[in-house]
């Protein structure tokens, strides 16, 4: 170690510390060049002398990093200034041009390793750049592949055009929905795609979104595809703007909801049509019936008809023959009536069961209704041959047609409907006509039937009695109890108004017996009053009375309460009441009989009674019809006819030891005529009107 | 379509300096283009001692790295590494510790070429291309998490980086986001650009305004600031203090002008 080259190191380090970045530290950097300086310091004495180490030093300088170019210029002043004095090295002229090569050398050796590393470094960057466009470029190629990718595989159509409309580029899902290549596309504007079934909606978003008013928007919007067929899709399209935010491009996203479409147009078929006729349902029926009142331009002079259809006797079809047969049944049906009724404005719809109804709009005339309902009458006559079977049918039409004005749909739907119940009540296979004044005494008869049991409690019956007339002696021997019915509205109602009526609703049932108690109680008044010259009451027994379990126990009550005789009380049933009926009613008929009751056959001769039948009957009395009096009536001439029935009945009835009444007495050769036959009792206007009580009162005193 | 997306790296323009290849630059590097020399040195001329105080910056992360492992750190993520040159954090370790685990991050594309070219051969070193400020895509790299075992502590290095995230980007945030990441007993060393209130001289601040408009936005930072951004760890001594101050290697590097220096440094451990 040569003395003072530590010394040398350590102010070598000093003056280049901080000309280049080293990642050394201060100590390091004063080893570092400690080294450097020994190689020198051997080189400057060494024998040959050589500059090849100065060169080295210079290398290795520039490999440490030392790299500021004021490193070598403080590197050479120094050890032109200070290195031989700091080696205690004589400066001699040797030494000195020893030392100005090992300089040179220094600084060539630097200066060609910095231009290595500075071209090395340069060399480096520029690769460096080379990768990293490389790689961005890749990058970019993969992105673009998968925006492409995106682009041509999505299933969603996509499509892009520029702001004047002109489509530039579709994908492959765009052109299989529409059926154009993307250059047939090409030759499209946006505008062309237009299709007549698209709402303004549509283009006014589109003007908007051209004019950059709004960025995007959805619609639904049919597009014609290439083969003529319709497309249903969804439509989104957005606004692309460019850096300055003008509309640059529009991109469409069009997804295909043909088969959405189609399945709810199925969907809504099926919820509008029955699945076995294939006719429109209720539900549209209804819809368009609504339609028709809702239709612009208002009601005003428009007309439309109805025809509620029925198929008379069809239970039993289905009973019969198994609904299988039923609903083929229905299928021809409701084939012959689609069949019949073709057109503009006419619609056939099932409305469930074996009800059909065809709705006919614009209508001029009731007529024309008329017409529809003749001409699917006919159609229905031709035998029906399902399944070996030959089936004839036939239907009850209910019609109504009129204005639109004044109406509603409810209203044509219930005035068809009973309309219909006329035609089936009517005799079925035929047709009805709404009409006012029928609907108008079916509200009363409603009305009626409706309030009758809030008047038998406010006491709006009362009775009337006609007198029976022993023929022999002109005695009031009995009368018969007629209801009658004041109302507080239609006035006094005879029995006809009111009592089939009752029959129907099942009230016959408690006004009979109220009858019954009125009859009773009177009877018992005119036996207080007038003993054995009292009538007995006579009291009509509807059908369904003389079926009520009730009845004997009833009859026997009130008579207990009245205190009245039996004998007192007769009670009148229709021949139908007693030779229809099974045994029980019999049984009570019988029970009365027994009980000491009269039992009277009213208006005998009009039904079918069975002779051989009525000796077995509990029956004492037989009334004639009145219609048999008509023969009789004028004193000149006999309807010899009448007169031998009558004279007959007369017979029969005192061959089974039975009494006999005329009824509809009228004239005094009517009653001289029947005495002469042979009749026990008369009953009419020529003796008697119904009247009150009081009038019966008035006889019993004093006479005819 | 002639949108790029994002996610894409912009056109490498040499045109534009870039803030790793000026610093290069500085440093006394080749790595580096016409317009990066020209910008350095117009910033050069407005404040002649900035070569100083770079040399100061990058004797710095060599006295950080090395204290990190005397403190037995053996993982360390440099964010915003710029061109890796003389003196490079894996250099540094490997001279202690050649298994040393080294992810270098930079969002200069052409930088981590070079890296990657560079340390093609290193098994436990690698570079990645990312913006810094996105910490999720940073520590959620495969790359990274091969390298990195975020089981273990990791130094993260934000050596003259954290002046280019203004207040806008939330730097504390992103800090947050990379320390929650990490395990307690890891490390984060920070220099920054900056100086108190007042202090900056004209030239300084001619320098400053030259580089942010013709490289990039920089920020200074008062200590104040510079604590308030590591709040939450605890910081090494010296803790917050002048660049020069920060462990120096021997008195010697220390001068009278230290205490003007116009950057911070810190080390902050996550308890």
């Amino acid at each position: 170690m040569v003395a003072g080259a530590e010394a040398f190191a350590r102010t070598w380090a000093t003056a280049v510390i901080g000309s280049s970045y080293v990642p050394m530290t201060r100590a390091e950097v004063a080893e570092h060049l400690q080294s450097l300086t020994e190689v020198l310091v051997e080189a400057l004495i060494a024998d040959p002398f050589r500059t090849a180490p100065g060169y080295d030093i210079g290398a290795r300088l520039v490999e440490a990093h030392f790299t500021g170019t004021d490193t070598l210029g403080r590197t050479v002043q120094l050890l032109g200034d200070d290195l031989l004095t700091e080696l205690g090295i004589g400066v001699d002229g040797r030494m000195e041009s020893r030392l100005s090569a090992l300089q040179g050398a220094l600084a060539a050796g630097y200066a060609r390793a910095l231009r290595e590393r500075t071209l090395a470094e340069q060399e480096a960057i520029r690769a460096a750049v080379l990768d990293a466009r490389d790689q961005a470029e890749t990058a970019l190629r993969a992105s673009e592949a998968r925006f492409r990718a995106m682009f041509t595989e999505a299933a969603i159509g996509i499509g892009i055009a520029d702001i004047e409309g002109r489509i530039l580029d579709v994908n492959q899902a765009l052109q299989d929905m529409l059926g154009f290549s993307v250059e047939e596309m090409r030759q499209y504007n946006i505008r062309d795609l237009m299709h007549p079934e698209d709402s303004g909606n549509v283009w006014r978003l589109y003007d908007q979104l051209i004019a950059g008013d709004c960025d995007h928007y959805r619609a639904e919007k049919r597009f014609h595809r290439a083969d003529g067929e319709q497309v249903w899709t969804h439509l989104t399209l957005s606004l692309v703007r460019d850096d300055h935010g003008e509309p640059q491009y529009q991109v469409a996203m069009i997804e295909d909801v043909t088969d959405r479409h189609l399945l709810q147009n199925r969907l809504r078929y099926q919820a509008l049509h029955d699945p076995l006729t294939g006719l429109p349902n209720r539900a549209l029926f209804l819809e368009r019936l609504g339609r028709v009142f809702n239709a612009v331009g208002g009601t005003t002079s428009r007309r439309a008809g109805l025809c509620y259809l029925d198929l008379d006797g069809f239970k039993v079809i289905n009973d019969s023959l198994g609904h299988d047969i039923g609903d083929q049944l229905l299928v021809e049906v409701g084939r012959r009536l689609d069949h019949s009724v073709s057109g503009d404005g006419k619609l056939v719809a099932r409305m469930g069961g074996d009800e059909f109804v065809i709705l006919v709009e614009g209508s001029a005339s009731t007529q024309d209704i008329v017409n529809v309902a003749d001409r699917v009458l006919h159609e229905l006559e031709a035998p029906i041959k399902i399944g070996g079977h030959e089936l004839t049918v036939s239907a009850s039409i209910g019609i109504v047609e009129r204005p639109l004005e004044g109406t509603t749909a409810a209203d044509l739907m219930r005035d068809a409907d009973i309309t219909l119940y006329w035609a089936k009540a009517d005799g079925k296979s035929r047709w009805a006509l709404y009409n006012p004044e029928r609907n108008a005494r079916e509200v009363a008869r409603f009305t009626l039937s409706a309030t009758m049991p809030a008047a038998l409690e406010r006491d709006e019956f009362y009775v009337d009695y006609q007198p029976l007339v022993r023929l022999a002696d002109s005695r009031v021997t009995g009368v018969e109890a007629l209801v009658r019915w004041q109302h507080p509205e239609f006035g006094r109602l005879a029995p006809d108004r009111f009592i089939e009526l009752a029959e129907e609703t099942g009230l016959i049932v408690p006004l009979g017996r109220w009858v019954l108690r009125k009859a009773c109680e009177e009877a018992r008044r005119w036996l207080e009053e007038f003993g054995d010259s009292a009538p007995f009451v006579s009291v009509n027994l509807a059908v369904r009375q003389s079926r009520d379990p009730e009845l004997v126990r009833d009859v026997k009550r009130i008579l207990d309460e009245c205190a009245l005789p039996p004998h007192h009380l007769q009670l009148e049933l229709t021949e139908s009441a007693i030779m229809g009926t099974a045994d029980e009613p019999l049984e009570a008929l019988r029970a009365l009989s027994d009980m000491g009751v009269r039992i009277a056959i009213d208006d005998f001769g009009t039904g079918y009674s069975n002779l051989a039948y009525l000796k077995h009957l509990p029956v004492h009395e037989l009334k004639i019809a009145g219609s048999f009096m008509e023969g009789l009536r004028a004193a000149d001439e006999e309807d010899a006819v009448d007169a031998q029935i009558v004279s007959t009945l007369v017979q029969l009835a005192h061959a089974l030891g039975l009494g006999v009444t005329a009824e509809g007495v009228e004239t005094p050769s009517q009653a001289k005529r029947l005495h002469r036959i042979g009749c026990d009792t008369g009953q009419g206007w020529f003796f008697a009107r119904p009247g009150r009580p009081e009038d019966i009162d008035h006889l019993l005193r004093g006479g005819l | 379509m002639a949108e790029r997306p994002k996610w894409v790296p912009g056109d490498i323009d040499l045109e534009r300096p870039s803030v790793a290849r000026v610093y290069d630059y500085w440093l006394g590097g080749a790595h580096n283009f016409a317009a990066d020399r020209a910008v350095a040195n117009r910033t050069l001329e407005a404040m002649p001692e900035l070569r100083r105080v770079i040399l100061t910056n990058r004797t710095l992360l060599r006295r950080m790295v090395r204290h990190l492992l005397r403190l037995g750190v053996r993982q360390f993520l440099d964010l915003g590494s710029g061109i890796p040159t003389a003196g490079n954090v894996h250099e540094i370790a490997h001279a202690v510790d050649p298994t040393a685990r080294v992810v270098y991050v930079d969002m200069d594309p052409v930088a981590i070429a070079h890296g990657k070219s560079l340390l093609a051969d290193l098994p436990n070193v690698v570079a990645l291309q990312a913006d810094i400020r996105d910490p999720a895509s940073v520590l959620g790299d495969p790359e990274v998490r091969s390298v990195l075992d975020l089981d273990q502590p990791v130094a993260v290095l934000m050596i003259a980086v954290l002046h280019f995230v203004p207040d806008a980007d939330h730097p504390c945030g992103i800090i947050a986001d990379y320390l929650d990441a990490l395990v307690p007993g890891s490390y984060l060393g920070v220099s920054h650009s900056g100086g108190e209130q007042g202090e900056e001289s004209a030239a300084v601040a001619e320098a400053r305004r030259r580089y942010s408009e013709q490289v990039a936005p920089m920020v200074h930072r008062t200590r104040a600031e510079l604590i308030s951004l590591l709040g939450g760890l605890e910081l090494v001594e010296p803790g917050v203090v002048r660049l020069p101050h920060w462990r120096p290697d021997s008195p010697d590097d220390v001068d009278e002008s230290a205490d003007r220096f116009p950057g911070f440094a810190a080390l902050g451990r996550k308890p």
